[in-house]
């Protein structure tokens, strides 16, 4: 039997009375991916927190290849130990590669950074692990996938063989994951070893070897891919029988419901002549490739960008343009594409992020009735089961699927007339997930037209039709029933010229 | 998963009890100077006989009224997510316009003569006009806000200087200084103007959706423009709101000292900042309250009495003032156990 690169055993991490990890176990043998998935929430972040040496736990043991892990303020022992790829960039974006590659390590002549030999070596270094990236450009620049190779790069000339990959998909399209996932296959082959977090379980079959399930702090099971189906391993990490996975129940809207939104030939720089109609209650996915403008599209009705020609009439009126307020005002309620980004503010509470855009109806003269405002907030964590301790709790509090509940209760605080939903459910639990699509399919029910833009084929099939994006262009139209490689062909380009 | 600062709590459904201490808890931090204010205030009572009566507190209030008014423009342009350094030249150059549009060219005026009340009007339309200007730049052309108002207040400093030719105006009309010479309930206009002042942005802030704006703006600018919030213009409104603000103080500090010299104002931005952080106003935007800012005015109002009274020497204060200062940075660290960025 091999030693164990990783064994966490009996891992418990309290932050005050709240217990973050009660029973945090992992075994990761050498030169596997080993997939660690759970729900928000279910300690994942903790226990990576632990196996990087960043919090000590308050019970339990980690050991490295058989040995004790080095003591936390070690921090040279533990870089040459492991190393974890965050969502967020960890380089400095204004440095050029090569830099960021030996940030405070630059080889020295006589006491002087030698930038000549920087630069060979981090071509040396880019060279040893097959990374592609042109080592003089400025980081900023680089494409998401590119920058994560960089930092894997860097963590392996540190001489960690262990890296952990925290959701490294959830800001690529399908192409780029590929790429980056026949990568991981290389540098395993060449003896590096992975702990891949990620929401997509689809893509834990497709690369990893064993997976482990943690769910409510604890750990679950563990298990080889090949010998837990999907639905197995979607009832380990939410504790009942899988719900949602199912068929797509998208409730046909009567095809003579009058027509809510209707665009017309709409064209700006990312998307062409886009025509498209929603009726009333019904939901129209938009589906298409990172560049294909979907997004660009769906802000535009939100009243983000101002096209440089066409037209789109809400309810037999003109949609204004290039003003979010006027948008609202129209009747647009909509959820931005990044929560951290343009959703949310995080220091201010749930109550003043639920109700932000509607604060001129609880009151007059911009006053603010505070108790119509918590009444309102209530109502609205009541409405979308947030977890929450009640209004006044600041939103950084909040799991990421909670907080996107958040964001979705302050576009549905506003009664819209046409919901505007870009990415509605990326990067959270598989249950949140249920939850804030049957908040969509309420809203349908009540009769407001939904457009979804998103990557997901969980959220497009509660949609009634699709439209495809490619380059800017409406090149497809599904209806509800598709099968998923149909769909994914025509995102891809694969099934037209 | 990305944040390692704030690990991911798992929301379990709290007790009312423990949902309850921890808004109290949120409370209590904005208090958090009232008890230093407090033992400043009993030293000062065991230190000095004089301290604690009537006539010194007014004129601790009296004296603060000023930079009040400018810590209070300085606040809300912070709350937004933006930096105004020229506030400190408008104290000097808005009411000094006013003066040479009254005054007649043989007290150094240009000459005009203006009506006093148009003159006045003219000191706010002054302060909102350099805040429009700042606002533009910083605003629409997205200039850094730091620089462009450090030009603005050397730019405005040396206007003041030339029209004036560095002498000190003085002999204006009454109504000119009457915000610190007229008496209400033996406490003057000043005091009381600033503390209605507060009371009413502080009112805006928690309770008007414009004020929440300003949070909103200053936490995360996209997030507000995704939620409807017209945020260039918001922003432009701040700039020339905390300018019309910092005129005000312009001309309360004229009524205090009773003329306008080519130096009023200057270095006053230093205190102005060190009050607002101390009380709790984040430099990045977002955060503090109107309660935390007037806080810190009083705080410092109260150290500038006391090393007045205490008679030290004049070659000193300065050492000695920059000191508490930042003996009260890092007090106001430890109360409030939170970082202030």
């Amino acid at each position: 039997m091999t030693t164990p690169l990783v064994q966490a055993e009996g891992i418990v991490k309290r932050y005050g009375p709240t217990v973050a990890l009660a029973d945090g176990r992992l075994t990761v043998l050498p030169g596997e991916s080993h997939a660690l998935v759970g729900r928000n929430g279910a300690g994942k972040s903790t226990l990576v927190n632990v196996l990087t040496g960043l919090q000590a736990p308050d019970e339990g043991t980690v050991h490295f290849d058989g040995r004790p892990a080095p003591p936390l303020a070690d921090r040279d022992a533990w870089r040459r130990t492991v190393a974890c790829v965050y969502q967020k960039p960890m380089v400095v974006p204004e440095l050029t590669v090569a830099e960021n590659l030996f940030v405070n390590r630059q080889p020295l002549h006589r006491g002087f950074i030698s930038w000549r030999r920087l630069r060979s070596e981090a071509v040396a270094l880019l060279d040893t692990w097959d990374v592609h990236v042109d080592p003089d450009a400025r980081t900023a620049e680089l494409k998401v996938e590119d920058r994560q190779m960089v930092e894997i790069a860097r963590a392996l000339s540190f001489g960690a063989r262990f890296i952990v990959l925290d959701e490294p998909t959830a800001q690529l399209d399908n192409r780029e994951i590929e790429r980056l996932f026949s990568r991981m296959r290389a540098l395993q082959d060449s003896g590096v070893t992975f702990l891949f977090i990620s929401h997509h379980l689809q893509e834990v079959y497709e690369v990893c070897q064993t997976v482990t399930v943690l769910r409510d702090a604890r750990w679950i099971t563990t298990a080889p891919v090949a010998e837990l189906p999907r639905a197995a391993l979607v009832e380990a990490m939410a504790g009942e029988s899988a719900a949602g996975h199912g068929p797509a129940r998208a409730t046909a809207a009567s095809a003579d419901a009058p027509v809510v939104l209707d665009v017309h030939g709409l064209t700006s720089a990312p998307f062409q002549e886009v025509d498209l109609t929603v009726r009333r209650g019904e939901a129209v996915g938009l589906a298409g490739t990172s560049g294909s403008g979907k997004i660009e599209l769906a802000e535009t009705l939100a009243g983000l960008h101002r096209p440089t020609a066409g037209s789109a009439q809400l309810d037999g009126r003109r949609l204004p343009f290039g003003d979010v307020r006027a948008a609202l005002e129209a009747g647009v309620g909509w959820v931005p594409r990044d929560r951290h980004e343009q959703g949310l503010v995080s220091g201010m509470t749930i109550g003043d992020n639920t109700t932000m855009s509607v604060l001129d109806r609880l009151g007059r003269y911009g006053f603010v009735g505070t108790e119509r405002r918590r009444g309102v907030a209530a109502e609205l964590i009541e409405r979308l089961d947030i977890h929450t301790e009640g209004p006044e709790q600041p939103v950084s509090d909040l799991s990421g699927g909670n907080a996107q509940k958040v964001v979705m209760a302050r576009a549905l605080a506003s009664d819209p007339r046409l919901l505007v939903l870009i990415n509605p459910t990326a990067g959270v639990d598989v249950k949140s997930k249920e939850s804030l699509l049957a908040r969509m399919d309420s809203a349908r029910e009540d009769g407001t037209a939904v457009l979804v833009v998103s990557d997901e084929l969980d959220d497009l099939r509660h949609c009634d039709r699709v439209l495809v994006l490619f380059h800017g262009r409406v090149v497809a139209e599904h209806p509800a029933g598709w099968r998923d490689h149909e769909l994914i062909a025509s995102i891809e380009g694969v099934d037209h010229g | 998963m990305a944040d390692t600062k704030a690990p991911p709590v798992t929301p379990v459904p709290a007790p009312d009890g423990r949902a309850a201490r921890a808004v109290l808890l949120r409370r209590a931090r904005e208090l958090a100077l009232v008890p230093a204010l407090l033992l400043l205030m009993v030293l000062g009572t065991v230190v000095n006989d004089s301290f604690l009566t009537e006539r010194n507190l007014i004129s601790i209030l009296g004296a603060s009224a000023a930079l009040a008014m400018v810590v209070l423009a300085e606040s809300l342009v912070l709350i937004t997510g933006k930096f105004d350094l020229s506030l400190e030249s408008v104290v000097g150059i808005a009411p000094a316009v006013g003066a040479l549009l009254v005054l007649p060219s043989a007290q150094s005026g240009w000459g005009i003569e203006f009506p006093a009340p148009l003159a006045l009007l003219a000191i706010l339309l002054v302060g909102a006009a350099v805040g429009a200007f700042n606002g533009i730049l910083v605003v629409k052309f997205k200039l850094n806000a730091f620089i462009v108002t450090l030009a603005m207040l050397i730019v405005l400093r040396g206007l003041l200087v030339g029209a004036t030719k560095g002498k000190t105006l003085f002999g204006m009309p009454d109504s000119f200084y009457s915000l610190a010479t007229t008496t209400f309930l033996s406490v003057p206009l000043s005091v009381w103007l600033a503390a209605i002042a507060f009371a009413v942005a502080g009112l805006l802030l928690r309770y008007h959706r414009v004020g929440r704006a300003l949070y909103a703006i200053g936490g995360n600018a996209d997030a507000a423009r995704a939620a409807g919030i017209r945020v260039e213009r918001v922003m432009l409104g701040v700039f020339v709101v905390a300018g019309v603000l910092a005129s005000v103080g312009g001309i309360m500090q004229t009524g205090y000292v009773g003329a306008i010299s080519a130096n009023q104002g200057n270095n006053m931005i230093f205190t102005v900042f060190a009050a607002a952080v101390i009380g709790g106003i984040s430099l990045d935007g977002g955060k503090g309250t109107m309660f935390g800012a007037l806080t810190g005015v009083l705080l410092l109002g109260v150290v500038q009495n006391l090393l007045t009274l205490a008679q030290v020497p004049s070659f000193w204060i300065q050492a000695i003032y920059g000191g508490i200062i930042l003996v009260a940075l890092m007090i106001a660290r430890v109360t409030t156990g939170r970082a202030q960025d």
